[in-house]
């Protein structure tokens, strides 16, 4: 009797379920043993704490003085960026809980010279700096980087495809991304734990040696290294990250470590943070299970954590901007979605991300995924809406259509929209082939139409008066082929030469040894295509041909049907071309035998892409800059909102596995009269999206006149955040023709 | 194929009685009734209201011929968006001109588990509106111009305000639900005394879910001038929010619900 009372009486200590977990690494299963599904809604949460609002202070005067600054707070000239290679720095450290910067100031930038030299010199200069001497020493005599490589070994006609803008964006002079680490691994297991199970590996990994075999080995022990490394880093914080996390400030705190070492050593353009709120919650709900922790500290350390998450930046030269403009990280955290033994994945620690949207403010970073089934909570569908209507700052992908295609249910979202298995699977990423350029070569026999080069062979020149469908057709198979070979050839070198260069060897450390691969190909200029081939079809296209017969303008006599109208007449024809590009791609042998997959997503490269570009067949005018992602064309979406969603719609998933994006834009009052009718419309909306088995939407909330106002007060708008293809950006941030190219873009208003 | 693709194939052999004489398509209608709705707006009215927004929808002649089920394949379409709220709502124009037709458009729709709704001034009860409302329209929203017959004719250029109320009469008698829309112009019609007036007329009404407010904007305007028509209204100025809020003050003690649009 008494002995039971002293129990009774004793500190709660709830421990987690043992699971395959405890024997290998497996931290889903740690998952699905111990999650805690919340089905409650946002009245639990609380506000910012006193130290995370005085944090959040010095921060946001560091973004002004980077503004000010042209962009760029500042940067150390002197050391090489690498996991261990700066001692700890803090934003004001009696008031961090959760603690870590890449360098040793906030907002400083870090020279990552292995992706390309030139780019760093670059981005200095453009900043009146320079490389130390003795880094400049070793770049300009000694050590070689991914951008020499690719150059070295890139063929002509990639180089001739490259230039003129048929393929664009491509990853050569500059850090590729798209690998997630499972950044939860250390939280779990400590470094010591993982360094024995690398070991093993590479004990197993033996003769013959071939190419392969011999890469593996290697890739292995730099993994080894940088786990090494991560300890020294944890040691300049006096954090033991050799063992477990403990409680959940460690589980926060060992977590953020691990993805700070893959910042530190890789400027990727997309470094995606996984999918750990679910994760960080089974370590939180059991301290405040314990009653050692309450609410206020569990909201501090997402904060906290969130916070150092938007504190991220990349040395980037100016023409980076082109691409990816607003100086995007892509800190891609994916929120909710099922378990495939059908609970929900959505715990509070879901709506505590969600809830920094508040407590900080609107912001692009973390990119915040919610992953969309209809099976989660009401109430958690009812919050996105809300935090999306409030903040234009969160994305939607469809959970079922990837679970069940892809097959896991623990995955992340590389970069902007792709699915990516987390700990198992990698992606190469591909960047983006032109095709409404490419429909151009079948109008001129293969030549650049803005240079005359030739860069397809045994395209028939087109030379009746109107153009005739089939023929149009039949050519711009023959281009897509070429192209495709051109772009596998380009990939291919990119990716053989970063892994020899610059291989992540941080984050594939906290990656299963020797994962699948997907190469994320992409395409751009798919609404252009669409309209064109149905401008051609069912209007008369007359080519109007300068003095060396290349189009510069096309008349187009009669009516045609228009991508964003519902109208299966041309949705057929999107549909067709991401299909038919994509067996043409997946016909081509890859790098470590990547399995190949395909997006439509143009990051804000649309506009630029704009630029190289001639006039369409579909009316748009030389220079004019595409729609973004796999969105109709501005202005042609004339039936209103629904049927241009479900346009969208139409392109099989199946067929372009990388993701198709799509930017949802509209006025506040246009999406209902009252907040309530805001937000149930919404959530109508993306449920009838997804079960039209559509895969991704941004969604802004906002007026013109907000983004006008922007434009010509930036200092008082400085969260103001936009959706654009994939990510959010800080909108004074963009160039002013990126502003304008936003402002231009269909804002759906009900009649 | 996609399953999406269902209506590539769509060759229907247009009739007289088959076809409805639509002026455009809206498919994220979030005004025009409860949830997400597919709005058509129909060719065609026989008022001309002084602050018409959309005065090109008035002409009979004129609009593009939509073959019934090629609208009802439209709204499948949409279906995953309506939930358990939206659906279709047919709107003008003045919908009831073209009533005979729509009798099978709603039945097709109803056979398909849409909701349906009518916005309409309420200007006909004849044989063929009588089984549109009766049998085939879930919701009316019916758009009550002015209490008084001076104030009626003024705005709409017809006489016979009483149509209006006799079709609400009508609709009340029958059970089922209606929602009633006023456009709210300062001292034209929002005045403390026409709103008591309206308040008092239908208080006793058991099928009235709601009233929308609408107030008055010039949106509109530059559709009047492209049509080469003189805006009478031009020195009318739009509602305060004390104004908006007295009103919807006023109403809802007459109504469950006073919503402004």
């Amino acid at each position: 009797m008494e002995l039971d009372e002293l129990i009774l009486e004793e500190p709660k200590n709830l421990e987690f379920k043992a699971g395959v977990w405890n024997t290998s690494i497996n931290v889903r299963d740690f998952v699905i043993q111990n999650i805690v599904s919340y089905y409650g809604d946002d009245q639990f949460l609380v506000g910012p704490s006193e130290k995370t609002e005085k944090l959040w202070g010095i921060c946001k005067e560091g973004m002004q003085q980077e503004r000010q600054n042209n962009g760029v707070h500042s940067v150390d000239t002197e050391t090489i960026s690498g996991v261990a290679s700066f001692g700890a720095g803090y934003i004001d450290k009696e008031n961090e809980v959760i603690v870590g910067l890449q360098t040793d100031g906030l907002l400083k930038r870090a020279m990552k010279p292995f992706g390309g030299y030139k780019v760093v010199q670059k981005a200095l200069e453009e900043h009146g700096l320079k490389p130390s001497e003795d880094v400049n020493e070793l770049f300009t005599k000694y050590v070689k980087t991914h951008n020499d490589g690719v150059f070295d070994a890139y063929t002509a006609e990639i180089r001739k495809f490259r230039s003129l803008g048929f393929l664009t964006g491509l990853p050569d002079n500059y850090a590729r991304g798209r690998v997630i680490g499972d950044y939860r691994r250390i939280a779990l297991y400590g470094i010591d734990k993982l360094i024995e199970v690398k070991k093993q590996d590479l004990a197993e990994i033996e003769g013959p040696m071939t190419d392969a075999v011999i890469r593996l080995r290697e890739e292995v022990s730099e993994q080894i290294k940088a786990l090494k490394d991560m300890i020294v880093m944890g040691n300049h914080y006096n954090l033991e990250l050799n063992r477990p996390a403990q409680n959940a400030q460690e589980a926060v705190q060992w977590t953020y470590m691990a993805y700070l070492a893959a910042v530190k050593e890789q400027d990727g353009a997309a470094m995606s943070l996984g999918n750990v709120s679910t994760f960080l919650d089974i370590f939180i709900e059991k301290d405040l299970q314990n009653e050692v922790i309450t609410e206020t500290e569990a909201q501090e350390y997402i904060d906290q954590f969130v916070m150092k998450l938007r504190m991220v930046r990349h040395l980037r030269m100016a023409a980076y901007d082109e691409i990816f403009a607003g100086d995007p990280t892509w800190v891609t955290e994916a929120i909710g979605g099922m378990l495939n033994d059908g609970r929900s994945k959505v715990t509070k620690t879901a709506f505590r991300f969600l809830h920094t949207l508040y407590n900080l403010g609107p912001s692009p970073e973390p990119n915040i995924t919610v992953l969309w089934s209809p099976l989660l909570p009401q109430k958690f569908k009812k919050f996105c809406a809300k935090v999306s209507i409030d903040t234009s700052s969160i994305q939607f992908e469809n959970d079922d259509l990837m679970r069940n295609l892809r097959g896991s249910d623990d995955y992340g979202i590389a970069c902007c929209v792709s699915y990516q298995e987390i700990g198992k699977q990698i992606q190469f990423f591909g960047a983006r082939t032109n095709l409404a350029k490419t429909l151009l070569l079948a109008i001129n026999a293969g030549k650049c139409e803005i240079t005359g080069k030739q860069m397809v062979d045994g395209i028939a020149p087109l030379t009746d008066e109107f153009l005739d469908f089939d023929k149009v057709m039949a050519n711009f198979k023959i281009a897509m082929t070429r192209v495709a070979k051109v772009y596998n050839d380009a990939m291919n070198i990119i990716h053989y030469m970063h892994d020899k260069y610059y291989y992540e060897k941080a984050q594939m450390a906290l990656i299963d040894t020797n994962p699948d691969i997907n190469i994320a190909y992409g395409i751009a200029g798919l609404s252009i295509v669409a309209d064109s081939l149905s401008a051609i079809k069912y209007a008369k296209v007359k080519p109007i041909r300068n003095e060396e017969g290349l189009t510069v303008d096309f008349k187009i006599e009669g009516e045609f049907p228009k991508y964003g109208n519902d109208d299966d007449r041309v949705d057929i024809f999107a549909h067709n071309a991401v299909e038919d590009f994509n067996n043409e791609l997946k016909l081509l042998k890859v790098y470590k035998d990547a399995e190949p997959t395909m997006s439509v997503l143009t990051i804000t490269s649309n506009v630029v892409y704009g630029k190289k570009t001639g006039a369409t067949p579909d009316g748009r005018a030389s220079g004019i800059p595409f729609a973004p992602g796999a969105n109709p064309m501005h202005g042609r979406d004339t039936n209103g909102a629904i049927a241009s969603l479900n346009s969208v719609a139409k392109i099989d998933y199946k067929d372009s596995q990388d993701g198709i994006s799509n930017t949802f834009s509209i006025v506040p009052k246009s999406l209902g009269s009252t907040q309530e009718d805001r937000t149930d419309n919404l959530v109508a909306t993306l449920t009838g999206y997804f079960e039209h088995g559509a895969q991704h939407l941004n969604v802004n909330v906002l007026d013109k006149e907000t983004l006008l106002d922007a434009m010509e007060h930036p200092e008082k708008h400085p969260q103001l955040t936009i959706r654009v293809s994939g990510y959010a950006v800080n909108f004074i941030r963009l160039t002013k023709e990126q502003q304008m190219e936003v402002i231009s873009r269909s804002f759906h208003e009900s009649m | 194929m996609n399953p999406f693709f269902i209506h590539l194939n769509f060759k229907k052999i247009k009739t007289s009685d088959n076809i409805l004489n639509v002026h455009s398509i809206e498919s994220f209608g979030t005004h025009d009734g409860p949830g997400i709705r597919l709005v058509i707006f129909l060719q065609g009215c026989k008022l001309k209201c002084q602050y018409c927004h959309n005065p090109d929808t008035i002409d009979t002649h004129g609009g593009q011929e939509f073959h019934i089920e090629d609208l009802v394949q439209r709204a499948i379409k949409m279906k995953s968006y309506f939930g358990n709220k939206g659906g279709v709502t047919v709107s003008g124009g003045e919908p009831l001109l073209q009533a005979h037709n729509l009798i099978p458009f709603f039945k097709r729709l109803k056979e398909e588990g849409i909701h349906t709704n009518l916005d309409t001034n309420g200007r006909m009860l004849n044989h063929p509106t009588i089984e549109l409302l009766d049998n085939y329209a879930d919701l009316v929203m019916l758009d009550i111009k002015h209490m008084t017959e001076d104030g009626f004719q003024k705005i709409t250029g017809k006489r016979n305000k009483e149509t209006t109320f006799n079709f609400a009469k009508h609709r009340e008698a029958s059970g089922k639900k209606m929602w009633l829309r006023y456009v709210l112009i300062p001292e034209i019609t929002n005045t403390p005394e026409l709103l008591h007036q309206l308040g008092n007329y239908f208080k006793n009404y058991k099928n009235i879910e709601q009233i929308e407010l609408q107030p008055y904007h010039k949106l509109g305007i530059h559709k009047w001038d492209a049509l080469g028509w003189d805006y009478e209204l031009k020195e009318t100025r739009e509602n305060t929010k004390e104004e908006l809020d007295l009103a919807s003050k006023i109403l809802s003690d007459y109504f469950k619900k006073v919503k402004i649009n």
